[in-house]
Formats: C-alpha cells, sequence, structure tokens
C-alpha cells in the first residue's frame, strides 16, 4: 500500500524542514531580540526603526520576502551569502527571508513580555543605579523572556508551517517534494495524508511541550 | 519620553544619546549605500526601469492591476465562504454533546497543525484528478479552498473565543427568561460576540491575503506577485523595481486593514452600550495555532 514511497526521500525532505525551522528559530530569536530592545530603547531613531521594521515586514507575504530573496537578492544583485551550489544558495537565502519575517512577530511577543514585568522591578532595577543596558539584561528580558514562553512557542510553530514557503525558490523541503510526488504517483489521497501526518508529527507536540514549559517557568505573581 | 526602563536623560545621557543617534544613522546610511551601489552596479536604478510605474499606463492596467484584482477576488471569496463555516464549527465546539465537540475539535486541530500551502497543492491535484474544472479557472479554486479549510478551522477559534469573552451572565438571563439554548445561542450570544470579534476577523483577513501570494508562486495563480515575472520580462527586467511596487501595494492594503482592526478594537474596549467583551486583534496568531488557547476570564468578584 506504501510503495509510492519508493525512489522518494519523504524523511530527508522532513529533516530539511527541521534545518529550515531551527536555523530560523535560532535567527529570529537573536534578531527578534535585538528589536524588542531598539523599540523600547531611550534613543528615538531606534525606536523609529524598530517599530517601522516590524510594521512594514508583518504585512508584507512572506512569499513576496521569499522569492524577493531569490529573484532579486540572488539572481539580479548577486548575493549568494558565501554558498556556490544552488541547493546551498537557496537554503541560505529561505533561512535569510524566514528570519526577516519571523523576528517582527518574535519582536511583538518578547514586547508584550516587557509590559508584564512589574513597574516595581523596573524602579528598583534604577534605583540600584543599573543603566538602560543592564537593567534590560538584568532584569527586564530574563523576566519577560519567561513570561513568552507560550507566544513564542506558537511562533515556533507558526515558523514551521511557514518553512513550506521555501519551496517556492525550489528548496527541497516537505511541501516541494509532496508537489513532485501528487504530479508522478496516482496516490493523492496517501500522499497527502503522509506528509499531513508528518507536519502533525512536528507541529503538535512542540505545541503541547512547550506550552508546559511555559506554564512551569512563567514568573508567578 | 515616558518610559518606566530608563531615567529622564540629565545632559550626560542626552548627549551619549545623540553619539548612539549617530552610530546608528551611519551603519543604516552605510548598509543603504552598499545596498544602493550594488543596485546601481547591476543598473537596477536606470529610471528606464522605475518609469514605467509613472509613465506607461500599460504597467498597472495589463500587469499590476488585473494581479491585485485576482488577490481581492481570492481573499473575499475565502473569508465569505470561511465564516459560515467557521461559524458552525465554533459553535459546534460549545456543544453540549461530546461527539460534536469531539469532531469539530479535532477538524480544528487537524486544520490549524497543517501548513496552508500543503492544502493548496492538495486541492489543486484533486480538482485535477477529480473534477472538470477548467485548468484556468483551477488555480484560483484551489488557493480559495486551501484558505477555506485553514481558516474556517481559524475562524472557529476565533467565534468560540468571542462567545467565551461575553460575561457568564448573558446565558444566564437568557436562561431566566425561559430561552432554549438555540434561541440563547442565536438572540443573544451570537450577536453580541460577532460585534466582539469584528477585530479579529479584520486581523485575519491580513493573512488570508498574504496566503493568497502563495498560490501565485506554487499554483501558478496569477495574483499580484505572479504579476511581477512577465511584467519585468516586457519592461527590461526591473525585477527589484516590480517587487517594491507590489510589495508596497501589500504593505498599504494590509496597513489599512491593521489600522481598522486597531481601531475597531478600542472602540469596542471603550464602548458603554456593549459588555466590552473583545477578541483582540493581536490574538488571531494564537489561534492560528494548535492547542487550546481560548478560555474563560475567571469573573470579578461579586460585588455585596
Amino acid at each position: 500500500m506504501f510503495d509510492f514511497l519508493q525512489g522518494y526521500d519523504v524523511l530527508g525532505a522532513f529533516w530539511t524542514t527541521i534545518q529550515l525551522t531551527v536555523w530560523s528559530a535560532i535567527g529570529s530569536l537573536v534578531w527578534g531580540t535585538v528589536l524588542a530592545a531598539m523599540r523600547v530603547s531611550p534613543v528615538p531613531v531606534m525606536r523609529g526603526f524598530g517599530t517601522g521594521y516590524v510594521n512594514v515586514v508583518r504585512n508584507i507575504p512572506l512569499t513576496v520576502i521569499i522569492v524577493f530573496t531569490s529573484l532579486g537578492l540572488f539572481q539580479t544583485l548577486g548575493v549568494s551569502l558565501g554558498a556556490d551550489t544552488f541547493d546551498v544558495i537557496n537554503f541560505r537565502l529561505a533561512v535569510l527571508g524566514l528570519i526577516a519575517y519571523t523576528s517582527a512577530f518574535v519582536c511583538e511577543a518578547l514586547r508584550s513580555g516587557i509590559n508584564t514585568v512589574p513597574l516595581g522591578q523596573v524602579e528598583a532595577a534604577r534605583a540600584l543605579g543599573l543603566s538602560f543596558i543592564q537593567v534590560l539584561t538584568l532584569v527586564v528580558l530574563p523576566q519577560a523572556f519567561r513570561s513568552v514562553v507560550g507566544p513564542l512557542a506558537n511562533v515556533l510553530i507558526a515558523l514551521t508551517k511557514n518553512t513550506t514557503v521555501a519551496a517556492a525558490i525550489g528548496v527541497p523541503e516537505a511541501a516541494l517534494l509532496m508537489r513532485e510526488m501528487i504530479e508522478n504517483e496516482a496516490q493523492l489521497i496517501l500522499i497527502s495524508a503522509v506528509f499531513a501526518a508528518g507536519f502533525i508529527v512536528l507541529t503538535l507536540p512542540t505545541g503541547l511541550f512547550l506550552g508546559r514549559v511555559g506554564k512551569k517557568v512563567a514568573v508567578k505573581r | 519620553m515616558s518610559s518606566v526602563l530608563y531615567d529622564i536623560p540629565g545632559p550626560r545621557a542626552k548627549r551619549r544619546n545623540i553619539l548612539y543617534t549617530l552610530g546608528f544613522l551611519v551603519v543604516l546610511g552605510a548598509l543603504a549605500w552598499w545596498v544602493l551601489l550594488g543596485l546601481a552596479d547591476k543598473g537596477q536604478l536606470e529610471w528606464s526601469k522605475w518609469a514605467p510605474f509613472v509613465t506607461d499606463s500599460r504597467v498597472w492596467t495589463t500587469y499590476l492591476l488585473p494581479g491585485l484584482e485576482n488577490t481581492l477576488i481570492a481573499a473575499a471569496l475565502s473569508l465569505v465562504i470561511a465564516l459560515p463555516l467557521g461559524a458552525v464549527l465554533g459553535i459546534a465546539r460549545l456543544s453540549d454533546h461530546s461527539w460534536v465537540r469531539g469532531a469539530a475539535g479535532t477538524v480544528v486541530e487537524f486544520f490549524r497543525a497543517i501548513p496552508v500551502l500543503i492544502l493548496m497543492l492538495f486541492a489543486n491535484a484533486a480538482y485535477a484528478a477529480f473534477s472538470d474544472i477548467s485548468p484556468d479557472n483551477r488555480p484560483l479554486y484551489a488557493v480559495v479552498t486551501g484558505l477555506v479549510l485553514y481558516n474556517s478551522s481559524v475562524l472557529a477559534e476565533i467565534v468560540r473565543a468571542g462567545i467565551l469573552a461575553l460575561p457568564l451572565g448573558q446565558s444566564d438571563a437568557a436562561r431566566a427568561i425561559g430561552m432554549r439554548k438555540g434561541q440563547t445561542m442565536r438572540y443573544v450570544l451570537l450577536p453580541q460576540a460577532v460585534t466582539a470579534m469584528l477585530p479579529a476577523i479584520v486581523s485575519q483577513m491580513v493573512v488570508i491575503v498574504k496566503d493568497t501570494a502563495l498560490g501565485g508562486a506554487m499554483l501558478g495563480f496569477s495574483e499580484l506577485l505572479a504579476s511581477v515575472r512577465p511584467m519585468s520580462a516586457n519592461y527590461g527586467a526591473n525585477t527589484i523595481a516590480g517587487f517594491t511596487v507590489v510589495a508596497v501595494i501589500f504593505i498599504v492594503l494590509n496597513f489599512a486593514l491593521t489600522s481598522f482592526a486597531a481601531r475597531l478594537e478600542s472602540r469596542l474596549r471603550q464602548g458603554r452600550k456593549s459588555t466590552g467583551a473583545v477578541v483582540a486583534a493581536d490574538a488571531v496568531e494564537e489561534l492560528a495555532t494548535p492547542g487550546e488557547h481560548v478560555g474563560r476570564k475567571p469573573e470579578p468578584p461579586e460585588r455585596s
């Protein structure tokens, strides 16, 4: 019944999906944190940049960003991110696009987390004479991160689903393989079921696990 | 300058902030300069590549406007079809019968756990294999079907969140005057829930508009993003200019929707005539991921 799977590397395709997810998650966590710090900083230009970035990026379709990294950055401007084979270039471009997009959502999640930190914490930190960077990195962000594990898990799940967009620039991940298999094989329902199951396996446990972690680490107030 | 995160800047902090501002502007400027140099190097800044958007109306009438029209048609169709389906699913999840609740819950969890692109690819192939929809129309059908399957699940959660956001007293009062379950839902809960969830629905429109671009990239649906390629082929490979214009159209459209959702939300929160119940515009990201995110807020303690 499942002999249509022969000749296709389904696990390999999902491995690419996982790699896309992990690299983009790391990148967007870093860039999103920097953006969130900018949005609450005392320097008006940085605040403006952070706000502008989030408002622009959140309102562009991810597909436009990903296709632009290939058609615009690579094919027109020759940006290849230090790789020389098409597969690696496309993979890195896709990760770049996913980071640019997802970090806007990470930034918003973190900012809402910063708002949950009680005033007294910040006032105490300032009374001790800590600088803005110290207030942020020693007092505010550690508490903010603990309260946004749940929202960040939602961003991570959305990111996992969004990696399928990388198929638009030919990254050999799950959705691209699914399209190829649908074109060549007859078992449409079974093929779709396999890929649907793959994504359920990736997304549901993440949500359950991180949801539980989030409840555990959240600061009890 | 009224943030609690830092003190009101004194003379030294002011000087430091000016330094940071200058440093940041230098970095941004260097980045912009590098991009512009790269663009100029590849000839993408030539006026001939940008001029058509201003001087040649055919760019708009032949490529961009029909693309935008298809984007809007697909988004509007998806919302119109997904709304009633979502309402049915959402109400079914609140049913008193556990098998109805369970079935609706499974459907909602299933479609929220799967990428919308997978649903679109499936719909496209299914229409090709099992129906006689012409290949010209098939991408539109596939995009709308994928979006409806996904968004009816998200809208179901929005509807459920809207109903649960209403104060318990509403259904208590309905029961007290002898309304049946169906009547309570139709005459008391739903009308108020529809108002409460308007911000979230408008916010979900943004997601729908953005997702139509997937059909352009993967299924050959001729929407706004897909119009860049044929246009740049006819206007001297002005890819960068084309992408910029398309991105700006998307940003303006979605920014208008986002601002509208925010205004609706603040009006509802301040409203005196309603219960103040609202499903926040930014709750849709949470409601779109699998897992339980909807709950009744604890009632405020009774005053005696």
